[in-house]
This record gives C-alpha cells, structure tokens and sequence, in this order.
C-alpha cells in the first residue's frame, strides 16, 4: 500500500461535510454514523462518527481488521442495522427516519447484498434464489424467470439454474450471490468478504465478476481484511477502532482479469514446458 | 408479494418437513375427527328420540304432576316441584269429564329386574291399563295386551319388549312363560314388535305390566303420569285446555300439560344440548392440536431465523414474513382439518351399525372453520415474532 497515493482523512471529512466531492453525484452518504451498543453491560463503541461518501460508478473497499467496525458500517449503510446517530441517504434520499417497511423496499430496489456466506436459501434452485428480490418487488411469474435467467447468465451460471446450494461449489454459490444482488438493478452492490470462504481460484473469479459489473456502470462497495483484495477497487477507505483513518486512491489496481489470464498462463506454461522439454530432447 | 406465492413458500417449508408437519398435523386432525364424530352421534340419538316420539302420533297429550312451565318458559328441565302425584282417581276422573274427545292412559314407571331360570337382567317398566297399547307401548308381535279385568284384579301378567325375550329366551316363544319380575312371578301374554336402533335398543328391553298390580307390588297409590289420546287431531288444543280446567281444582298450577309438539321441543333441546357439550369436549382436542401448531412454528421461526434475515435483506417487507408463517399454519390446520373431516365423517357413517350417528354439515363446517382459526389464532404470535425479527439480528443468528 505505501506505494498509493493517500489522503489525509480529517480533510476528506471535512469536505463531504460541506457537499459532495464525488464528480458526478453520491449514490451513498454516510454522516457522522455513530453505531453503540451494550454487550454484557459494556458498553461498545463500534462506530465513532465517520463520514462516507460513495460515488456513483466507483469501486470502493472499506479495509480494516476484525473488529474494525468495517461489517458494522456496511450494515448501516445497507440498512439492516440503525445507526445510533447520524444519517445515512441512498440516491439522495435521507433514510434515517425511515419506517422497517420503507426500509425494506429500498433494500429491495437500491441495493443489493452479496454476504461472506452466501447466504442462499437452502433446498431452493439457483433460479429461485435470485428470484426472491424480485417476488418481494412484486414481478409477474414469467418476468421474475426472465430477469432471474438473465442474471444468472450475466455471472457465467446460465447452465445451473435448476441446481440447489448444496450442488453448487462455493465460488458458484456466491456467484448465484452476485446474481441475486444485481438482479433488481440496484444502484449499490455491497459486498461483505465476498471472497472470504473462497479458494483462491474461485476468489479471484468473484472478483472478476464484480469488476466487471463495476465496469458496467454499477457501484460496488467491497467490505474486506485483505490489502489483495482492497487493492481490485478503485478507492481504498481504512477503518480502525469505528473510525476511518485513510482515505485512499488505488494506484496499482488489480485487474482480475488478467489475473485469471496469468493463472491460466502459470497452467499452460507448465505443461508446455513439460511438452517442450520433452519434445526437445532429442534435438539437443 | 402475492398470496399465491406465499402459498408456493409454505408449501415448499411443509414439504421440506414432512414427518414433523404431518405429527403437527395429527393434533388437528384427531380433534376435528373427534368434533364430527360426538356431533354426528349426538344429532343421530336427537333425531333418533324425537323420530320415536313423532312416531306415537301428534295427538298426544302428556299430562305430568308439578308446573313445569314456571320460571322455565316451558323450557323444560327448570326444577319442577312435584307437591303432589297424581292417582289412578285423577286419570278416571278426567277420562269421565273428556267422555269420547280422548282415551286416557295412566302410566306408572319404576325399574325393573327380571329373571327366568338363572338369567337376570335389568329392564325399566311401564304399567298401565288395557289401553296401554294405543300409548307409547307400540304393536303386539305376538300374544295379547292385558285385559280390563286383569287390571281391575290386579293380575300378576306382563307383556315384555323383544329385548327381553332375546335376553331371557333367546329364540324361544315367551308366551305362557313365568318370568320373575322384581321377585314376583308373571306369565307372560304378549310380546312387542322390536323397534331396534338407539343405544342398546332400550326400549325393547322394556317390559309392561297392568298398573294395579304395580301399585300393589310397589306399595303406592300413585302414578307418575298419563296420556291422553285426542280423538280428533285437530282438537289436540281444546282438549289440552278442557283438561287443565278439569285438573286445575285438584292440583291448582302444580301440574303440566304437553302435547307432543311441546315435549319434542323439550327433547330436542336437551339432546341438542347434549350434542352441544359433545363438540364443546371435542373441540378441547382441537385446542391442544392448535397449541402443538404454535409450538411447531415457534421451533420453525427460530430455526430459519437465517432465511427470514436473507429475506428481509433483499426487500421481504414485515407483512410479507408475517403472511408466510400464517398460511404455513393456516395449511397445517386446514390440510389437518380436511384428513379430520374424512376421518370424523367416515367413522360416523362406518359406526351406523351400531350407533344412530348422522353426518351433519354444519359439524362439519364447524370443525373445518375452527381448525382454519385454529391455524390463524396460533399461527400470528410465531409469525408475528419472525416478522419482528432485525435483519442484521436474523442475519447473524446462528
């Protein structure tokens, strides 16, 4: 990391306090997010006032170790969890003081969640899995199996739908995962250690996955302990201790795709090694 | 989300459990069995009752000691005190004053114990006079009824029911026959027509003997009640008044008059209440049935705690989880309710042998409605719980 270009945190800050920095518009703010709770009455301070902005298109990585408050922070901003002060606003819109309901819905149409588990419902189809969002979204029958295809396509499992969790491996699962996020076209895509259960291989898959979507004109926000894997985005937040302390540019991005490539290459160039080898030696 | 999905869903976690839905199940289905089943026992004894007293005839008046209508609203059962009993003077008495309007017929009922040989059995008595017959007796299958003068002279002869004879002789003629009746010995005259059916065919097993000798034998003066015979159907009213005017002088208000409509009313509302408490016992089953449903969605939420954090992560709206869980219960409940109701109706129509069981619509739709509200009324704490539930709490439940 010493070799990207950082940004001292306090003036970051303060300028997404005053508006936004992003050049097109936020699709998510976080302001003075402060998130407390007792555990065995001690009182924990998870998040202690930090301010996030999400550009609209960008890929971004929250990083910090275990306990950091980074999970936390991404529930707050996913709406699943309330913060204890601060706002959160999604596409503009302030939902802080929104009904469980009116959460529900914008969880539904504005973000999509891709979890370190997976988190697929059990004896469901792959097709059936990435149809819930939109059977919640209230989608006809057929236009659910379009769009759900569609999506399943879109991650490389056009040829696993009718296949359930358990038949899928890991990488597949949270392929299906991704499927389900993007399946109701949301305008963020969180992802919570997406590769965090994966072999390298299929973490590297994933990856590609989201970069390419990204590419596509979705925002993707990357929850992970892994500087590897910060370093697919484009923008790198640290979190410690429930406070951001670096605020960063990528300047040596990752690219999966070429990191598949060189995967395969290492693969293939060991086999023609072995094939030359072989060939050669009645020459030499 | 539509309802049908929400069927599809629920349909999908019965499936996925399908020995613990169908225990659930069984609560339902043996309280909505046991439901119709007493009901349908209970309306067929009803109809059974009021059908053996239709059959007397409708111009029959009954003519009991003590007021019944007071208080009661001819109710029926609301404590009548009986001051006074009634003589064989006062059904003599009124048969001179009626003249041909009616026959009056005097009953006398006690129980009975009857042995021949070395085989006893309890039977329930009727005394009466020659005109017994034409009551609530029915016909002679055989033999004769007891003459005027063996009433006069107090004879010690008797006309048994069917039963008796089945129980006593089976399969022999019982006419001339001495049978011991409470440890007196009487010659049998006659034998009544089976009349069969209700509860172990109670009234075959009856037996009548002329009521002098039962006075006699009893040591009383009394009767318990009688009957009036209206000659003329429709005259069933006026006679009805004639006699309370000839008994009001003798016993003031403490007697009653029924005519046959008001004494199946009577019946029929004490049968019915019967039936009543029948399905109010069964319908006890069912609650525990629906408290087994409670507890099986409980265990059900907490168990997929995950997958309704999954759901509520993608968009499921609170209202969403809550109707998933109620029509999982409601289709526990009613799919119990549809086995119960095969099994309560068709262990009533297999029981028509023995018993006079009728399958009633309305019990059914009882059973059927209650086991819906059943799945409703337990159902809506557990679903309303999941519903509750905070997506990141659900989440992370483990």
């Amino acid at each position: 990391m010493s070799e990207s270009h950082s940004v001292e945190v306090a003036a970051d800050a303060r300028a997404s306090a005053i508006g936004s920095s992003c050049s097109i518009d936020a699709v998510l703010q976080a302001r003075d997010v402060t998130k407390r709770y007792i555990l065995d009455e001690i009182e924990v301070n998870a998040l202690c006032g930090v301010d996030l902005e999400v550009c609209r298109g960008e890929m971004l990585a929250i990083m910090g170790p275990s306990g950091s408050g980074k999970s936390t922070l991404m529930h707050i901003v996913g709406l699943l969890d309330h913060p204890t002060t601060g706002t959160v606003t999604i596409d503009g819109e302030d939902v802080s003081h929104m009904e469980p309901n009116q959460l529900a819905s914008v969880r539904n149409k504005r973000i999509g969640f891709v979890f370190q588990s997976f988190n697929l419902l059990a004896r469901t189809t792959a097709q059936a899995n990435v149809e819930l969002p939109l059977i919640y979204a209230g989608l006809s029958g057929g236009e659910r199996t379009r769009q759900a295809k569609a999506a399943l396509e879109r991650v490389g499992l056009g040829n696993r739908l009718t296949h359930m969790p358990n038949q899928l491996s890991g990488g597949q699962q949270q392929r299906v995962a991704i499927a389900r996020a993007l399946v109701t076209q949301p305008s963020i895509v969180l992802a919570d250690e997406p590769t965090g259960n994966l072999d390298s291989r299929s973490g590297v898959e994933v990856m590609s996955i989201l970069q390419d979507l990204n590419r596509q004109g979705i925002t993707v926000v990357l929850v992970t302990h892994d500087a590897h894997v910060a370093r697919h985005a484009q923008r790198v937040v640290h979190i410690r201790d429930g406070q951001i302390v670096l605020n960063e540019l990528v300047t040596d991005r990752i690219i999966a795709g070429t990191e598949i490539a060189s995967l395969d290459a290492d693969a293939l160039g060991n086999d023609d090694l072995v094939a030359l080898s072989v060939n050669a030696r009645p020459v030499a | 989300m539509n309802l049908a999905e929400s069927f599809r869903i629920a349909m999908r976690a019965l499936n996925a459990n399908k020995v613990r839905s169908a225990l659930t199940m069984l609560g339902v289905i043996i309280g909505v069995a046991a439901v119709i089943l007493l009901v349908s026992i209970g309306t067929g004894v009803q109809k059974q009752v009021t059908g053996s007293i239709e059959g007397l005839g409708s111009n029959l008046l009954f003519v009991f000691p003590g007021n019944f209508t007071q208080g009661g609203g001819g109710g029926g059962s609301g404590g009548a005190d009986i001051r006074k009993q009634f003589t064989l003077d006062d059904s003599e008495y009124t048969q001179t004053r009626i003249g041909e309007q009616g026959l009056v017929i005097p009953q006398l009922q006690a129980p009975a114990r009857l042995r021949l040989g070395n085989r006893t059995m309890s039977s329930q008595m009727t005394a009466s006079d020659q005109n017994g017959k034409d009551g609530s007796a029915g016909a002679l299958q055989s033999g004769r009824w007891y003459s005027r003068g063996e009433v006069v002279g107090a004879s010690r002869v008797v006309v048994i029911g069917s039963g008796v004879r089945d129980e006593l002789l089976p399969g022999q003629d019982p006419l001339g026959r001495e049978v011991d009746v409470n440890g007196q010995p009487y010659t049998v005259i006659g034998m009544l027509e089976a009349k069969g059916g209700s509860f172990g065919g109670s009234q075959d097993n009856n037996i009548s003997i002329p009521v002098t000798t039962a006075q006699q034998t009893l040591g009383t003066g009394n009767i318990s009640s009688f009957l009036v015979k209206v000659t003329d159907a429709k005259r069933v009213d006026q006679v009805k008044a004639q006699v309370e005017r000839i008994l009001r002088p003798r016993y003031a208000d403490q007697f009653t008059v029924f005519t046959q409509q008001q004494t199946l009313g009577i019946l029929s509302t004490l049968l019915g209440t019967l039936t009543a408490m029948l399905a109010g016992l069964a319908s006890i089953s069912l609650l525990v049935g629906g408290i087994g449903i409670m507890n099986i969605m409980l265990v059900s939420v907490s168990e997929r705690t995950r997958e309704i954090g999954i759901r509520k992560a993608v968009g499921a709206r609170t209202y969403d989880i809550l109707s998933q869980f109620v029509i999982e219960a409601m289709m526990l409940s009613i799919f119990g309710g549809i086995a119960g109701i095969l099994i309560g109706a068709g262990g009533a129509l297999a029981m028509q042998k023995w018993v006079p069981a009728q399958v009633t619509l309305w019990s059914v739709a009882l059973a059927f409605l209650f086991s819906a509200a059943v799945g409703v009324f337990f159902g809506v704490y557990p679903a309303y719980r999941a519903s509750r539930l905070d997506p990141i709490e659900a989440l992370r439940y483990e």
